[in-house]
């Protein structure tokens, strides 16, 4: 398995004086444990970049571990013109194990094809940080990447001017040779690679980076990802690809209902199960308890689907514990009853209250998203070889570092014990940050003396899977007699993801706050968000675009009914509300901004504006559409990238409905692959339609009442949108890099609805949409 | 002692009979290209062929496919270069990746029937098989593309 192999061994860049240019400094841990009573140590980081090369700061500096610029580390050149690029995130679609050895690639002026991949095992002492989550990487490692290129680049053409004894002004690095021009001597890089590993490291402040005009690979979008062949050859290695010799498979029967806890198992049919060898207790934690493992009684097999069936067979009784009266039917209510009265205010400006008193109209919507699962392709499975104080992990994670960390505490053992070998991802959304199937495996090897695969079935994934939220979002507007929004109000009530790592955590965390309620850029004078008290009953954990699915769903649908209670159209209704084009002032104090410094990612409003005006203008705003089609516009944004989208949607007479067509505009700011910018935004597009037609997960007696693909669907080929179309705006020079990942979910679902209101007069402001335009 | 043909090889089992085929191929004979994603035919990321019809290997016992031939991922062509395949890498199909090859087989059974679908008519072939990342404006191109030439 060549992801396994130490990249060090290729390299040829010695350690030298680099180390002086890496400062000590102190770092939270991550960052959802701020506050919690959990701190970090000490780390090594080095510093991100200079303010005076580069026109941005992002908050890559305070992820936990920062970053860390070493060629030597990142990059390997062989004799034989090999150039080996590491990946330290981790691949789940998005293109990332791609996109950043592309722009190391770029910078050095390596031959893409003649690099190759190699992904980086957990440790963010060496690597900086790898939590591959929050739409993050391209912006954290763009300047970084490049760095790393340069410095590789320039100890390559010091050693060819030293070869030629020439200065090195006069040499140049060039597809994958350096040249002196003057004496036409060329050299490759397999025959600099010894010398250039004697070069000093040069320092990154004095780095030339490439003139982004001669770019030929970053912003085109013309290489297909690394994977792509091992792909569609069956060859791609996932988590649950991982074979080791004298490997056990084992499924795990889990409590049914979080926090549950077993009273007795009874194992002997299992037993009789032909390839059955073991039914062994798996230990388990009181509920919260983060992403420690939920306990049950593991079987274990020569096969997966010997375990499957022995399972199966295993006669047990569980203690269903505090949350075993969790029922959706009565949270929904008590949710909607919070909502509808004051709750913590957490913005202010003006006074909303006696606005609202006071207006002309007033519009409420009272809108509400269920949870929802990740279900990503690839259930959780992780592979774990403990052998006394040690412990090797092959897992499909977000977060390789943290998984190190939390397999190093839950089996007693150092954290440099642990070695944490990442796959590939068959998926992640966010399931896959939280590393409770790998601690799984790594406590039933420690036990079983042997090499074991934990493979969940997507029955487990369905029902223990720590859910995207389920809120009850209601906005009030208060127009003046004109149709002006004069006040606005937003209770926004969902249990929080801080409830999985602290008991009784009622309200939303910064982060949650951040994502759509307390950063909405609307132009209004009077303006109140509350965030009234949610108790969690269940694990909690960050989907794809978190909070920002129900806010977006929330005020981009009051935008559309404003504009139906003022007759005006949906996008000048829109363009109205965001008002001026500015750069909107945190409205609370340390606002959460996805982590990044608002002087680099400030909320401007000219590029809110802007997505809005190209989409219209491409998509084609005001189009005459088909009797029963309509077309519904929602803008969103998140992760500090801009995005709209228009919806067409076309209803038949018996409330079936079809997508003829979707047309998006993103502003990422500077980008580096846009062909996998548009897969994301296609992919929006479809779980944005999933969320909307089918996603909810309800809960009764504590339990999980889907199962499965049939009664938890998702959206398939048949019912995809005819076409989608994505526009990506150009970057001004030197706007920084923003979010991919996730901002294209959250406007789907509001366009999708205001499309279909354009269709029909119906309003669906509770997902999922289901047969509701059937009655 | 159930016999069966993989990918042209003769292979032999004498387990449970009952095994889904699924497992007999990943855990016991250690092709790992066929992809478990629900267990219920639901999904169709472990779709392979057998005979010349795509099957989901997950609700197919070994059992059933005693002497009969069965073409995995890995078999789909030596050189992985099936016009298929070569569609998917121009189209640049894959996010995760996980699901391909399900979809990749499925399409595969479906020119064998039917070199020259519609559009429709790949979009109700392919119905079977999920793509959570949401590949499926590229997988109908790509099939399309298969059909036409690639």
């Amino acid at each position: 398995m060549n992801f396994i192999d130490n990249p060090g061994k290729l390299h040829v860049f010695e350690k030298n004086a680099f180390e002086k240019n890496i400062k000590i400094e102190k770092v939270s841990r991550r960052s959802i444990l701020k506050g919690l009573g959990i701190t970090g140590g000490f780390v090594l980081a080095a510093p991100v970049m200079s303010r005076q090369a580069f026109a941005y700061e992002t908050g890559a500096g305070k992820m936990p571990h920062g970053v860390v610029v070493d060629p030597r580390v990142f990059v390997a050149v062989g004799p034989d013109g090999i150039v080996t690029i590491l990946a330290h995130r981790s691949e789940m679609g998005t293109g990332v194990r791609t996109s950043l050895p592309l722009i190391v690639a770029e910078e050095m002026e390596a031959d893409w094809s003649r690099v190759k991949v190699k992904q980086a095992h957990g440790d963010e002492v060496k690597f900086g940080n790898q939590d591959t989550d929050g739409s993050r990487s391209t912006r954290h490692y763009l300047i970084p990447m490049r760095q790393i290129g340069a410095a590789a680049r320039t100890m390559l053409e010091q050693a060819a001017a030293k070869r030629w004894g020439v200065p090195a002004t006069e040499v140049k690095a060039v597809n994958h040779e350096v040249v002196h021009s003057a004496s036409g001597r060329k050299l490759g890089f397999g025959e600099l690679a010894a010398d250039a590993a004697k070069e000093s490291m040069p320092s990154i402040e004095g780095l030339k980076l490439k003139n982004p005009k001669d770019f030929r690979y970053l912003g085109k979008g013309q290489v297909g990802i690394v994977d792509l062949h091992d792909i569609t050859t069956g060859k791609a290695l996932y988590g649950a690809d991982v074979r080791l010799p004298g490997m056990k498979y084992a499924v795990i029967a889990r409590p049914p209902v979080t926090g549950g806890t077993l009273v007795s198992f009874d194992p002997d049919a299992a037993l009789k199960i032909p390839g059955v060898e073991k039914v062994m207790k798996v230990q388990g934690w009181p509920w919260p308890s983060k992403f420690q493992p939920l306990g049950g009684v593991a079987v274990i097999a020569r096969n997966t689907g010997a375990a499957i069936k022995g399972r199966d067979a295993l006669k047990l009784t569980w203690d269903d514990g505090a949350n075993g009266k969790y029922d959706s039917v009565a949270y929904r209510k008590d949710l909607e009853e919070a909502a509808r009265k004051p709750g913590l205010v957490v913005r202010a400006e003006g006074d909303a209250d006696a606005a609202l008193k006071t207006a002309d109209k007033v519009v409420v919507g009272e809108y509400y998203l269920p949870h929802l699962a990740h279900v990503s392709m690839e259930p959780p499975v992780a592979v774990a070889d403990v052998k006394g104080d040690k412990a090797e992990i092959w897992a499909p994670v977000q977060s390789p570092g943290g998984t190190r960390e939390d397999v190093a505490k839950t089996l007693g053992i150092p954290e440099g014990n642990v070695t944490v070998n990442v796959t590939l991802l068959g998926g992640g959304f966010g399931r896959k940050s939280k590393c409770d199937f790998a601690l799984e495996a790594a406590l039933l090897s420690k036990e079983l003396g042997a090499p074991v695969k934990v493979q969940w079935t997507r029955e487990d994934d369905v029902h223990h899977d720590f859910l995207h939220t389920v809120s009850v979002e209601r906005i009030e507007a208060g127009l003046d007699k004109s149709g002006k929004v004069i006040a606005w109000r937003h209770r926004s009530v969902a249990p929080t993801i801080a409830s999985t790592f602290a008991a009784g955590a009622k309200h939303a965390a910064p982060f949650e706050l951040g994502m759509g309620l307390v950063d909405m850029p609307f132009e209004i004078a009077n303006i109140s968000c509350e965030n009234p008290e949610a108790a969690a009953f269940t694990r909690i954990g960050w989907f794809r675009s978190v909070s920002n699915i129900p806010r977006a769903f929330a005020v981009q649908s009051m935008v559309g009914e404003i504009a139906a209670a003022t007759g005006r159209d949906q996008k000048e209704t829109l363009l109205a509300l965001i008002g001026s084009p500015r750069i909107v002032k945190p409205a609370v104090k340390d606002m959460w901004n996805y982590g990044e410094p608002q002087d680099s990612y400030p909320i401007d409003t000219a590029r809110l504006r802007k997505v809005v005006e190209l989409v219209a203008e491409k998509g084609e705003w005001g189009r005459q559409v088909p009797k029963g089609h309509g077309l519904g516009i929602a803008v969103h944004r998140s992760f500090v990238s801009y995005i709209a989208t228009i919806v067409e949607v076309a209803v038949d007479d018996k409330g079936k409905l079809t997508v003829p067509r979707v047309d998006t505009a993103i502003d990422c700011g500077t980008y580096v692959n846009p062909e996998r910018i548009a897969s994301q935004i296609e992919g929006a597009a479809i779980m944005g339609l999933s969320i909307a037609k089918y996603g909810e997960i309800s809960f009764k007696d504590g339990k999980v009442q889907q199962k499965n693909f049939d009664d938890f669907q998702v959206v398939r080929i048949d019912e995809s949108p005819a076409v989608t179309n994505v526009y990506i705006v150009p970057p001004g020079p030197d706007t920084p890099p923003s979010g991919v990942g996730e901002p294209g979910v959250p406007p789907f679902a509001p366009a999708l609805m205001n499309a279909i209101f354009a269709a029909t007069g119906k309003r669906i402001r509770s997902l999922p949409l289901g047969k509701q335009l059937e009655a | 002692m159930i016999k069966v043909k993989i990918n042209g090889q003769e292979q032999s089992w004498d387990g449970d009979p009952d095994l889904p085929l699924l497992w007999f191929l990943r855990d016991e004979a250690g092709l790992t290209g066929t992809k478990y994603g629900c267990g219920q035919a639901l999904c169709g990321s472990c779709t392979v062929i057998v005979d010349k019809e795509a099957v989901r290997s997950c609700i197919t016992s070994i059992n059933d496919v005693a002497g009969r031939e069965v073409t995995t991922i890995e078999g789909l062509h030596p050189n992985g270069d099936h016009p298929v395949q070569k569609a998917w890498r121009q189209v640049n199909v894959p996010q995760c990746g996980f699901c391909q090859a399900g979809q990749i087989m499925q399409a595969a059974a479906l020119l064998m029937d039917n070199p020259k679908p519609s559009h429709d008519q790949i979009r109700e072939a392919m119905s079977g098989n999920i793509c959570r990342c949401g590949c499926y404006q590229r997988i109908e191109n790509a099939v399309h593309l298969a059909s036409t030439g690639v």
